[in-house]
Order: structure tokens, then sequence, then C-alpha cells
């Protein structure tokens, strides 16, 4: 439905995604297209798939940047995917109302039945989250796997977002961010979690948190270089051994 | 932006649509036309015709345009339903103030009123194509405000130049018709004028490092995108004209859609109106030509904020 | 009632069916082996996903992995046999059937091991079934096989096996849980893929300082707490710099080098001697210490000795001895690895180097790990607790695939030694089998006189040297092998050199083959050095007009490069189409906790007309009548193909391919008789097999009585001895003695000064042979490939997703650099090596080494290959560095060439590339060169694209 929730919804279901520790190996991309080109998004098209220029519907994607943090310069991987806003500009502009935002738990989802394939949501997001998929003639997007997380014919572990699923570094997270006791909203508060482009006003849901300070400076405890034993300063190359001359150790 | 043909020619051919039938009410209403049966079937064959080919045009660049219609029910919040639910309203006025003129040759009392609700209409229809990019917030060369005055004041313009033409297809006196089309075009120029003005030296509002929330300064580049190749987010988002091939294309739609149709209107004017059909035909061109560049640039010159994430380092 | 906020918001199905079927296998888009299951939907694969029971990567999965199922359904299968009708590299093929085939290529393989089996060359890719092969090789008779490891790490994986008895990935890995300082050394995609990222990811979030050192900051380097962006090749450096500094302040875990390591063996000082530099035993051959208490000599492996660590010890045959730990104190103590020595050469500051040491240090021995478990060393001595020095590294191919790689690999490895960090809590653990013996008890099979017609060879033909009379060389010590493994060129070469056999084949150097047998190998593009000369090889013709390499039979599952260059096409099946078992008789799957090994099993039937490769080598072996795969009366001992194999076959009795559920009632581990319910019971645990080590066993394998008399009864090691570490390698010095003419088995002159330098028992660091051959001041850039994480080798960037992430490589450089050359990003360049050039499109970074430029490896293709566009991305924009490493060392004086590789192992030195990069005109064309003839598939593959590829335009 264009218009949105008259409440905020209770329930803010997304992903906190950790910049600390994602090494963007695009698993959660592909696991991602894997996942919704047979679910709920499925297909998710590829043009030219082994021709001359291949490309495709992806719902997720993974950027690198070269950026300075706290005064050195990091490699950063950025994954970028739907936030799921609580004020999503897409869900607005929609003319058909095929773009929607769950009153249940806040997940916009675009109603493949209904949608005209305008494009004008994939202009209203500031994030690049929308994706026209041209052979299927309407707009996709991350569904925050809403085939997944309560599908009962998963073990309930599973029940959570393939992208989380695949993640191999843990860099991934998904809960109600709308429970402020809930584990991702507790990693956001500890880790100075924040949303893109909060300028918008549109209240992005998923959060990142920032990468850590590089620790390249001294281990806890330790010096800043070892101090050569006096025996190894000696001249001769005798003296310098003696240091372990007088060492009984047995075996 | 990527500029699609059929949105250019959606919003050039309605807007000239739409112009036309404004200048036609007011003017047919306050008795400066000739309220006659072949210059009004015409007149409003012409202005339906565009407009409808520019609806029609708008829905080929959709997935699936058999679904167009669904695209009325979302006025309460989308510009875009707003649009298409404005130009369908905008059709009912008009008509019937059509039918007034062509049938009953009549453009007084009820049809008068008709005739001034359907400019209003054609107005209101004008603006809402135009809040759909002003009412965007993530181009800034959109959200902005001269983007309505422009698209208004443009189809104005071309609206009267094609009134111009008509007039003197049909053998009327179109000096008065050719001073407002001047008029008409001077403060489209102005406001376009003003507008790319405003959009390129007004202070980009957003920083590839508020995109990523890596704000420790600006330093931020990208090393890689997602995929070697474009994805749609920059076929549809990522489109970029160069700086002096822009440079050139505004000069030529300042030309085209401005001053040359100016000047040859003016001619025709020194010349007692004896070329009025040449030369305002000449001019129906070179708006046309004009307009469909600027509409191009308008999308091709607009930068999304989308492009920080692809490594923009502003927009 | 329109827009009313509730109305139109629709039904969705949040609990849609998503299988009709869910099976479990084993992943094989990389080498990593993670457990998959794959989900089947009217009869097609229809979602993969990882495992969570699975050891290996619990329930994860990378990139390449979910992008499986485009891999299985690919365009670029390969559909029937073929065989060539046109010339060679002309890609004209009939297709056959498999009947055919196999007679075929059974008819040449018979005629030639009736008559010379060495001339079968039998070389394999990344083969996970190693076992199988290298058996059928020795069943067949012929010394020439090898599987890739001598051009991937068999750096890493010799150094470590000749050093501690394990290595890193398959061998062993950090103590995740317990570790408190981590360093990675050069390492990028796929060598244990999913651990390491898991494992990262926790030690972040545990805030161990993890540091990574490698040339480029991308990856796991970007997560690094500190980045230490080095210059190739010099990894050695400033490890041993590192052990220089923990030397000067004796920094070093005297006691653990005592007790586990032969720093106390005394060694021969005898200068001229026929045994010089060995260490000096009694009449047993038993080794040598100085005992303190007794002040005697003793046996150095008894357990009351308190052995002397340095002085000068008269043998009883009068002559000097020194403890093997002084001369390695000797060694690093050496101002020529002080940090302000070495810190220029590495271009790196010399503080990082000194503080580095300093945390390393603080870590062993300021914070150690103890944990409260109980256990009994290999005398009996029974230990309270397991006391840990939480220091852990890891390192793969960036410092491996140099000419000094191997004694950089061993430099790291003393690094760990001497800190004391060898499976203990918080340091490196062996994964089982691992600890072996040093090296470990396998002779390579093929002297002089075990190659015989119809006759299978008497061992292994890989294996591990211990001194020249291992060497496979004849009597003026030319090599056996046609890749010259185990000769002069390459005595420890441990997996074989690949990366050699072609160009050598075509030399005739040592001597001409008949038949070339290759699988899963892309040795006509990504897999070789100088791949145009690789393809004058393969299309070489003597001047009778026939190939100089007469027969090459190919098998692989997908049309890639090689394809074209083969006679013959066994096309093998994808990876869910077929048996497999990743065996501890091969490259397991072990964990440090537990043995461990696992199967793959079919999920879905072929439906083209192809096999899997494994049933035709055992198909093959019973038509030409090899001994371990036929029965008496001539019939196949394996009827029932590869599963058959993997259930029945015994390598010893009780010991066969798979570990679990053996014996009649599948009650037995590790030891028992092939239980024909074996695979059953794999699949139902999800297809691997996971046994626990119990809790005293998990630490100190290598000295672990409980562990090493368990791996010993289950036939894990061959020997219940505490397996002591050989800081000082012996094995070294007896290939340096014969350089020096000492001995039967005397080195040729023209290898002697080779390997009187390189063959040092201590390790030390030296220049990498191309930098110390071509002009530095002209090839001043070090140019390097990495594997993309989301790809793996050709097989990956044919994907339709992956190809997708990079469809096309830039050359990587320095944004400083590059405004030094006045090379702006986007522009063409031309990158040359002393060998050849290529042109490539730069982008420009700042994360990178400033000498060094890179690449992501393997995305390069060739037109027309691999079923895609002729004017793929791959092939006008992407490029390989392949092109332009030269696989043999410039002429020395004299004339022999050397092969571009480690002198010890004959490890393919990739990194040691040197080039220079130079603007491109910018008239030039732009696209990559040099550009290669268009490949055209055949026909059954060309067809394949069209049905079951639906291509918008």
């Amino acid at each position: 439905m264009t218009s949105l929730p008259t409440q905020p919804t209770k329930k803010k279901l997304g992903l906190v995604i950790d910049l600390d520790i994602c090494v963007g190996c695009h698993a959660c991309a592909v696991s991602c297209k894997e996942w919704n080109t047979q679910g709920y998004s499925a297909p998710l098209s590829d043009e030219n798939p082994y021709g001359e220029d291949p490309h495709g519907a992806w719902l997720n994607r993974i950027h690198t940047y070269e950026a300075d943090i706290e005064g050195e310069r990091s490699t950063v991987h950025f994954p970028r995917s739907c936030l799921h806003c609580e004020q999503p500009a897409c869900v607005t502009v929609c003319p058909t109302g095929a773009s929607y935002k769950r009153e249940e738990d806040g997940i916009v989802l675009v109603n493949p039945d209904t949608c005209i394939g305008c494009k004008l949501c994939s202009w209203a997001c500031p994030y690049g989250a929308r994706e026209y998929d041209s052979s299927h003639g309407v707009m996709k997007k991350c569904t925050l796997c809403v085939d997944r997380i309560y599908n009962e014919n998963l073990e309930e572990v599973d029940r959570v977002p393939a992208c989380v699923r695949a993640c191999p570094t843990g860099a991934r997270a998904f809960g109600d961010l709308g429970d402020e006791n809930s584990e991702v909203s507790k990693l956001v508060a500890d880790r100075n979690g924040y949303g893109l482009f909060e300028e918008f006003g549109y209240k992005p849901v998923n959060q990142y948190l920032p990468p850590r300070p590089r620790r390249n400076s001294i281990v806890e405890g330790a010096p800043a270089a070892l101090e050569p034993t006096q025996a190894s300063k000696a001249q001769t190359k005798s003296e310098r051994l003696f240091q372990w001359a007088d060492r009984v150790l047995s075996r | 932006m990527h500029p699609a043909y059929s949105v250019i020619l959606f919003t050039t051919a309605s807007g000239a649509g739409y112009g036309l039938i404004f200048w036609l009410s007011l003017l047919g209403v306050g008795g400066f036309l000739p309220i006659e049966r072949w210059f009004g079937f015409t007149a409003f064959g012409l202005a339906f015709g565009l407009i409808t080919i520019g609806l029609l045009s708008s829905t080929f660049h959709l997935g699936h345009p058999e679904r167009a219609w669904r695209a009325f029910s979302q006025w309460r919040s989308s510009w875009l339903s707003r649009e298409g639910v404005a130009a369908v309203i905008a059709y009912v006025p008009s008509g019937l103030a059509a039918i007034g003129w062509v049938f009953y040759e009549d453009f007084s009392g009820i049809w008068s009123i008709m005739a001034v609700a359907g400019a209003v209409m054609a107005i209101v229809t004008i603006i809402c194509t135009a809040m759909i990019y002003a009412s965007l917030t993530t181009i800034r060369q959109w959200h902005n405000p001269l983007v309505v005055p422009v698209y208004a004041s443009l189809g104005l313009a071309s609206g009267a130049v094609l009134l111009t033409l008509l007039g003197s297809v049909f053998g009327y006196p179109v000096g008065t018709l050719e001073i407002i089309t001047i008029v008409a075009l001077t403060i489209a120029l102005a406001i376009k004028l003003a507008y790319w003005r405003r959009i390129e030296n007004e202070e980009k509002s957003w920083t590839i490092e508020q995109a990523t929330g890596l704000k420790a300064s600006t330093t931020v580049s990208q090393l890689d995108a997602p995929h070697t190749m474009d994805n749609f987010v920059l076929r549809e988002m990522g489109y970029k004209v160069a700086r002096k091939h822009g440079r050139k294309l505004k000069s030529y739609a300042v030309i085209l859609a401005f001053l040359a149709p100016m000047a040859l209107l003016a001619l025709d004017i020194a010349a007692n109106n004896q070329f009025s059909i040449f030369l305002s035909l000449l001019s129906v061109l070179s708006v046309t030509i004009g307009v469909v560049i600027e509409r191009w640039l308008f999308f091709a010159q607009a930068q999304h904020v989308v492009t920080l994430f692809y490594g923009a380092k502003q927009a | 009632m329109l827009g009313s906020p509730n109305f139109m918001t629709p039904k969705i199905d949040t609990s849609p069916v998503i299988a009709d079927e869910i099976k479990s296998t084993t992943c094989y888009m990389c080498a990593c082996r993670c457990g998959i299951k794959v989900y089947l939907k009217d009869g097609t694969v229809s979602y993969i996903e990882g495992n969570r029971d699975h050891p290996v990567n619990k329930g994860v999965l990378c990139a390449k992995g979910s992008a499986g199922i485009k891999q299985h359904y690919s365009p670029a299968r390969l559909t029937k046999p073929l065989r060539r009708i046109g010339e060679r590299g002309r890609g004209e093929f009939e297709e056959i059937e498999w009947d055919e085939a196999l007679e075929l290529a059974a008819s040449w393989l018979k005629d030639i091991r009736a008559t010379a089996p060495e001339k079968l060359a039998l070389f394999t890719g990344r083969d996970q079934s190693q076992a199988l092969t290298g058996w059928w090789a020795s069943q067949f008779g012929t010394p020439n096989f090898s599987a890739h490891g001598g051009f991937c790490s068999v750096n890493m994986a010799a150094a470590g096996l000749y050093t501690f008895g394990g290595s890193f990935w398959e061998f062993g890995e950090p103590d995740w849980v317990h570790t408190k300082y981590f360093m990675l050394f050069g390492v990028a995609e796929d060598h244990a893929s999913n651990p390491l990222k898991t494992n990262l990811g926790k030690l972040k979030k545990r805030g161990v300082k993890f540091v990574s050192i490698n040339p480029v900051k991308t990856g796991y380097s970007a997560i690094a707490d500190e980045w230490v962006g080095l210059r190739p090749g010099t990894d050695g450096l400033f490890v041993a710099s590192l052990i220089h500094e923990l030397f000067k302040a004796d920094k070093i875990d005297l006691e653990y080098l005592i007790r586990y390591t032969n720093a106390p063996w005394l060694v021969i000082q005898d200068e001229g001697a026929a045994d010089d530099g060995l260490i000096a035993r009694d009449r047993d051959g038993t080794p040598l210490c100085f005992d303190q208490t007794t002040k005697s000599l003793r046996d150095a492996t008894s357990v009351d000795v308190a052995p002397a660590a340095v002085g000068e010890f008269t043998l009883d045959d009068g002559r000097t001895a020194v403890p093997s730990f002084q001369l390695m104190a000797g060694r690093f103590l050496n101002d020529g690895y002080d940090p302000e020595t070495v810190a220029k050469t590495c271009g790196i500051k010399a503080d990082v180097i000194k503080r580095i040491a300093a945390e390393l240090a603080h870590c062993a021995f300021e914070e150690e790990v103890v944990l409260d478990v109980a256990w009994t060393d290999w005398a009996g001595r029974k230990h309270d607790k397991m006391i840990g020095r939480p220091i852990s590294m890891h390192a793969m191919r960036g410092i491996s695939a140099h000419s000094n790689g191997f004694h950089t690999c061993r430099l790291l490895h003393v690094l760990q030694i001497i800190l004391g960090s060898i499976d203990c809590p918080g340091g490196f653990r062996y994964k089982p089998p691992f600890p072996k013996p040093i090296p470990p008890n396998l002779k390579p099979a093929g002297k002089m006189g075990d190659v015989k017609p119809d006759t299978p060879l008497p061992g292994s033909p890989l294996g591990f040297t211990k001194g020249p009379e291992d060497l496979l060389v004849d009597g003026d010590g030319t090599p056996l092998r046609i890749d010259k493994a185990y000769s002069w060129d390459a005595p420890l070469a441990a997996h074989g050199l690949m990366h050699m056999v072609i160009t050598n084949a075509a030399n005739k150097d040592p001597y001409a083959i008949d038949l070339l047998f290759m699988y899963m190998a892309n040795m006509s593009w990504n897999s070789s050095m100088n791949v145009p000369g690789i393809i004058e090889a393969l299309t070489r013709k003597e001047d009778s007009g026939d190939y100089t390499i007469p027969k090459i039979i190919y098998s692989d599952a997908y049309f890639s490069e090689m394809v074209p260059y083969a006679d013959l096409i066994l096309p093998d099946t994808t990876y869910l189409e077929r048996w497999d078992c990743i065996s501890l008789l091969d490259r397991p799957i072990s964990e440090p906790d537990a043995v461990a090994d696992s199967i793959r099993q079919p999920v879905v039937a072929p439906d083209r007309d192809v096999r899997p490769f494994q049933d035709v080598m055992l198909d093959l072996g019973a038509r030409i009548g090899l001994p371990g795969m036929t029965n008496d009366d001539g019939t196949a001992r394996y009827p029932g193909g590869y599963s058959d194999y993997i259930v029945n076959h015994e390598r010893q009795p009780g010991i066969g391919p798979l570990g679990g559920w053996r014996g009649k009632d599948g009650d037995q581990v590790l030891r028992g008789a092939p239980n024909p319910d074996q695979l059953d019971k794999y699949i139902e645990n999800g297809c691997f097999w996971f046994h626990e080590l119990d809790d005293n066993q998990k630490y100190f394998k290598h000295a672990n009585k409980n562990y090493l008399d368990w791996a010993f009864e289950k036939g894990l090691s061959d020997r219940k001895d505490q397996i002591i570490f050989e800081l000082y390698s012996e094995t070294l010095q007896r290939f340096r003695l014969a350089a020096r003419g000492h001995g039967c088995i005397v080195a040729p002159p023209q290898h002697r000064a080779r390997i009187e330098t390189y063959f040092d028992p201590l390790p030390f660091w030296h220049v990498p042979f191309e930098e110390d051959m071509v002009a530095s001041d002209e090839f001043s850039l070090h140019a390097l490939s990495q594997r993309p994480m989301a790809m793996y080798h050709s097989w990956g960037s044919q994907n339709a997703w992956l190809r997708q992430i990079h469809t096309a490589n830039r050359l990587y450089m320095s944004a400083e650099r590059g405004r030094q050359l006045g090379i702006d990003d986007d522009d063409w360049v031309w990158i040359k090596s002393h060998h050849g050039r290529v042109k490539a499109q730069v982008r420009l970074m700042d994360n990178v080494n400033i000498d060094t430029v890179w690449t992501w490896n393997a995305i390069g293709k060739r037109s027309g290959a691999w079923n895609l566009d002729k004017n793929a991305p791959e092939a006008k924009q992407g490029f390989l560095l392949n092109h332009i490493i030269s696989e043999l060392l410039p002429e020395k004086p004299g004339g022999y060439r050397f092969s571009n590789s480690d002198p010890i192992t004959g490890q393919a030195a990739w990194y040691d590339l040197r080039v220079s990069v130079t603007k491109a005109e910018p008239h030039d064309n732009p696209r990559s060169l040099p550009e290669f003839d268009a490949t055209t598939p055949p026909d059954g593959v060309a067809a394949l694209r069209k049905s079951t590829v639906k291509e918008t335009p």
C-alpha cells in the first residue's frame, strides 16, 4: 500500500551489517541471488549471462572503498541492500500501491502482480535498493527473505535471511530493531551503529556498524621493542652464545 | 539519470498539448480567437492528440503497460498517480469545451466555464508532471523550486507556438498570438536560464562520505564497484553527460527552443505577417527539437545520489 | 476506498514449500570442501546452502558455493566424448561413443605400458582424488604422475613436513578459540576459504590482534588490525628479522626447543669431511647430545638427559660437534637480519618489525593460555595442565610461490617453534593424520629399475626424499621424471612440477613421451606460465609431421581453453553428479579436535553423455588389466565404479579411502573391514564422518602418548615415537654434501653451486631468482595476481552469476606510483617482463605496496572459450599475467636453464615476476593484448547454450 502504516510499526525487522569484519567476499550477494531467484522474487533475471554485456537483477551488492579512518587508510567492504526505511519514499511515490510497508514487521515489499514497472521507486530511493527486472517487467527488492523468516518448512534456526545464513564472517545480523532489548539493537547501541543517509529522513531500519579503529599500535603491555640481553651485545660470537650455556633444561 | 526517449516524448508532447489547450481555452473564452468549427476541431484535435500520444508513450517504458490503469489509485501520496488522475480529469472539461466549440461553435456560458476549468486542469496536470521530478529529494537538479515553473512555462510556450502555427494556417491574424508567444518564450527562457544557473552554481548537497557514513574526512574513494559492468542502478541512474557535450547541447537548446522561434516570430511581425505560415512552421520545428534537447538534458544533467555509492564524490 | 491503508495489502505465502527433496553432499566450487545441502525441486537443483552440521563450514557458504547451481547448469559443459579431426588447437572434433573412446584410450595405454610405461605422463589439476590417480599411475608403472601441488603451494607443504611434520590448511590451523595474536601471510581466497573467514570474524569480535602481511590490502587484509604491506618476496627476511629480535632478547622458549626439537642435537663440524654438517650419531644411528648432568655424549632422544644448547663438544672420534641450536643462534644473531638492515629491502619501517617482535614475545611469554586438561607426554610423564603460547599464524601461496618460498616457509615455522607455539593451546594445531614423521616415511618410486613394462611401480610416484639416494635420476644425474621432480633440479619436489611437463615433453628434455593424459588442468591457459610458449609446445611437430607430444587425452567437465589441444576428450560430470571421497589417504577435512572425512554423492543424474573421471579411470584400468583394478580372471575389480572402489578398496588391510563406519557392522573407526553400507551411513550423516579425539589427545600431538599410540593403532601414523621438529634439516645437508662431491650419488657440475647455496640446513632469506637475474632498474615493479574471493580459477569466471561480479580485470597500482609514471585511472598500459608484454587497463589504489602491481587471477579468457560470447569482456578487457611469466629462468653461463621454480621443491615461482609498466599510446586500440585466435565450442556444447540459456537481446 502506498500509504504508510499510520503508526510506526512496532516490529522493525532489519539487518545489522558489521563493516569491521566484512571481507567483501560477495557470499551474501550470491546467496541472496540464489534464494530469491527461486523464492518470492523469482525469477531474478540475468541478461546476456554468457554474452558481451552480462548484467542482471541483484538485491544485494558489495562495494569496496578506501577511506581514512582514524588516520589510517582503510579498505572497507560495504554491502548494500534495501534498508526497509520507516518512512520509505519508494513506497509513497508508487502510483499503483504495489510498493508497501508491512504493518506487522515493517518489511518493505513490492507486489509483483500490481507493479507496473515504472521505476519511479528506484528514482526515489537514495540507496539504490530497487531493482528493475527487465524480463519480468516489475521492480524487485530485498524482501528480508519474507519467505524464509516465517517459513515453517525450514528449521527454526534457518529462519533468517539467506544473506545472514550464508555470511562466513558473521558480519550480518538479523532481528527486530524496534525492540531495544534485541541482540541487534544492543549491537547497534554498543558499536555506534548508524543508518545510511539519515539526512533524508527516511529512517532506515538497517544499521551499519562502523569499522573499529585499527589497532596497529602496541598490544597492551608489550614494549615498543625488545631489549637485547647483555650477552647479545657482546663482541664475539661465543660470548653472545654464552647466555644459553648455563641453562640446564631437561627433556 | 538515463534519458528515456519515451519519457522525453511524453513530457514534451503532453506539455505542448496542455499548453495549447490552455491558450485555446483562455483566448477562446476571452474572444481572441474565432470560434470556428474546423479550427477548433484541428486545434483541440492536435492538443488531445499530443496529450494522448504523450500519455501513451509514457506507458512504453513501463514493464507492464497493461496495468497502467492501476496508476490512478495512489493519488494521496504519489505525484505520478496524481498526474495520471489529473490527465484523465483534464480530458473532461476540455473535451466538453471542445464539443461546444466544434459542434455548436459556442464558447460561452457553460462552455466557457468548461474551458476555464480545462485550462486550469491543463496547468494542474503539467504541474503534476513536474512534481514527479521535483518531489524527488534524491536528485538535486530536480528537487528544485524552478522545476515546476520550467515545465509550466515551457508547456505554455510550446503550446503558444503551436497555436500561432494553427492560427496562421487558418489565415487568422496572428500578430497578437506571436507577441504572446514571444513573451511566453521569453519568460520560459528566463526561468530555464535561472534553473541552469542554479543547478550549476548551487553547492552540491551530498558527499560520498555522507552516503557511506564513513564521515571521518573527505577521503572516501571507491576501489571496486559491485559489478564490473554497469548494473541496473548505473544504467538507470548513473547516466552522465560529458561537461563539454552538455554545454554544447545547452546552447542548442537555448537557440532552438527559445531564441530561434522568438526571432522567427519577430521577423514575421516585422514583415507584417507575410510569412506567418512558413515562419511559424519553422518555429514549431525549432521549438520541438529544442525542447527535446532541453528535456534530454533535464535527465542527463540530473545526478542521482546513488551515484555516490558508485564513486561519485559529490551529488 | 482508494488509498485507504489496509486495502490491497496482499496476502503472501510466507511458508512456501521450497524443495521436494534435500540432499547433502560436498561442495567443489573451490578446494575448501564445505558441506552443502542441495535443494531439488521438479527434478532440478533449486538452491544450495551450507550444511550447519558440517565441520568445515558449519553452515556458512561463500559466493562460489552459492553459485554452484550455475556451474552445474553451465552451457560450457561438455556433452559427449570427442575425437580430434582437425589440427590441434583448431577445436575441430567429432563426437564418438564412450565405448569407442575408452577402447581408443585403452589401446594407446596398453601399448605404452607394454613397452615403456614412463612414456605416459598422467597429471591432474584441481584433483581431489589423488589417492586414486596416484595409485592408478603406480599400478600402470609410470613415475610421471602428479597433481597441481607443484604449481600451487608445495613450498608450504614441504617446508612444513620437513620441519615439524605438519603445515597449514589441511595439515593444521590456528587454535582459533584460544589464540591471542594472529599473523596472516600472503593469503588470498580458497585455501581454507570459509573456515578462515569465519574465524577471522570471531577473532575480531574477541578483540584478538590480527596482523596481515601482504603487499595488497584487500579482502582479509582489509579487516586486519595491522597491515604490513611489504615488498613481495621479502616475507622471509621480515620473519628472519623477527627471529633475530627474539634471539637477541632471549625471548625464545628454550625449554620447548630442548624438549620438542633437534636444537640440542650435535652437528659434526669437520669441514671437507663427507659427514660435515650431519647430526652426530651413535653406532645405531641415534642422534647425540651433550648431557649437562653426566657431562657426556648421550642419546638425544632419551628422556632423562639435560642437553646443552650451546658449546663445543668432542665426539668419540675426536672431532668437534656443536648443538644445532648454536648454529641457529649464530645464524639469527647475525646483524644481517637486524631490523634496521632489512627494513628498506622489505619496504617497511624497522620500528614495525621491532614492535611486532615485542608483541609476539609479550603474547607468547606473558599471556600463556592454560587449560585444565591432564595429558601424558611421549615418555609417559603426566602433566596436569596444557600450557600454551597463544601465537598463531597462517600462510599460503603468497609466501610459497616464490623461488625463496621453501626457506621462507621454514623461517615462518622456525618463528612458531622458537615461540613454543606448535600444537599448544592458543598456537598452531595439527589436524589428524598430522603430525607425520619428518619427513613422512614415503619415498618416491620410479628409480632406475623401478619402471618396467607391464609392471606396477614398487610404490607411490610421489613421496619425500631424505637424501641423494632417494632421487629419481640416472647415473649421469639426468632426471627420470618428465617434470624433473626429485632430480637435482628439485630434489624435495614432493608434489611434482606440473608446470614443466608440457615444456619438457615438447623439448624431449629429459626424454620424449608418447601420451600426455591430463585431468582438470587448464594448461593451455591460466594454469601455465608462458601461455604462448605452451600453446606452441602443444602444437609442435616433428619433421615427420607428427606432433612432438604424439597423443593427448584430456578429461574435464567444461569446454576450457585446454580442450582444443587434446586428441581425445573424456567429458567429466559436474560435482553434483558424482561420487567422490575426501579421504584421509589424500587431503582430508579433519579438524584439530577430530579426525574427519567426507564424500560427494550424485544428487542429480547427468543429462548429457558424460561419465565421472574416477569411474573412467577404473574402467580404463580394468580394460588394460592393471593389477589393482582387475580380478584374477581378468574381470573388473570395481564394476560398480568409483563408489564401489571407495567402499571396497583397501590400501592396507582394514584401511581404505574412508575412515568412518568401517567393519562389517559399521562400528569400526579408521581401521576395519569394508562395510557395504558405508556410503549409506555417510549419506545419513550429511556425507561426512567426524570422530572427536579425547580431550587429552587434542594438543601436543607430536609428543602426546595417548594421541601417538592411538594414531599408530588406527593406521594414521606408522610409528609411535615422539615427532621431533627439525629446525636443523639434516636432509638438506645431505644434498649439500653430495654437491661437494661426497657420497656415491653426487650432483652434476652445473647443479653444484646451486645446491651448495640453497640446501642450507638452516633457513635463510635470499633474493628471488628473477629479481636477481633481470635488470631491476628496468623491471622495477613486482607483479602479482591474487584470486578474487568470489571466484576460483577460470572455472568460476564463466559462471553466470560470478562473472557479473568480475567480468574483466584491471591492473591495480599504487596511486603514488601512477603519478610518478604519469599513469591515470583507466589508462591502458603495457606490462612488460623479461619474457614478454601484455596490455591492460589500470586502476589506481592507495592500499598497495608502492613497488607492486597486481591483478585478479584467471578472469582473462581466450575468445570463445567456455562457450562465452567471442566478444566477452573476459577476452577483450581481461588479461593474464601468465603470458609474461617464463617457465624457464634466463640462461646461465654454461647453457643450462633451470625452471622458474624454487630450487628445493620445484614450486612454481609465480610471484617472482618483475615488470615495467608504461602508458600505452592513446590511439591504441582500448583492449587487452595479446589477442589469441578465437576458439569455437564443439557443436554439442554450442547447442547447450542455445537450449539451456534464455538470453534477452
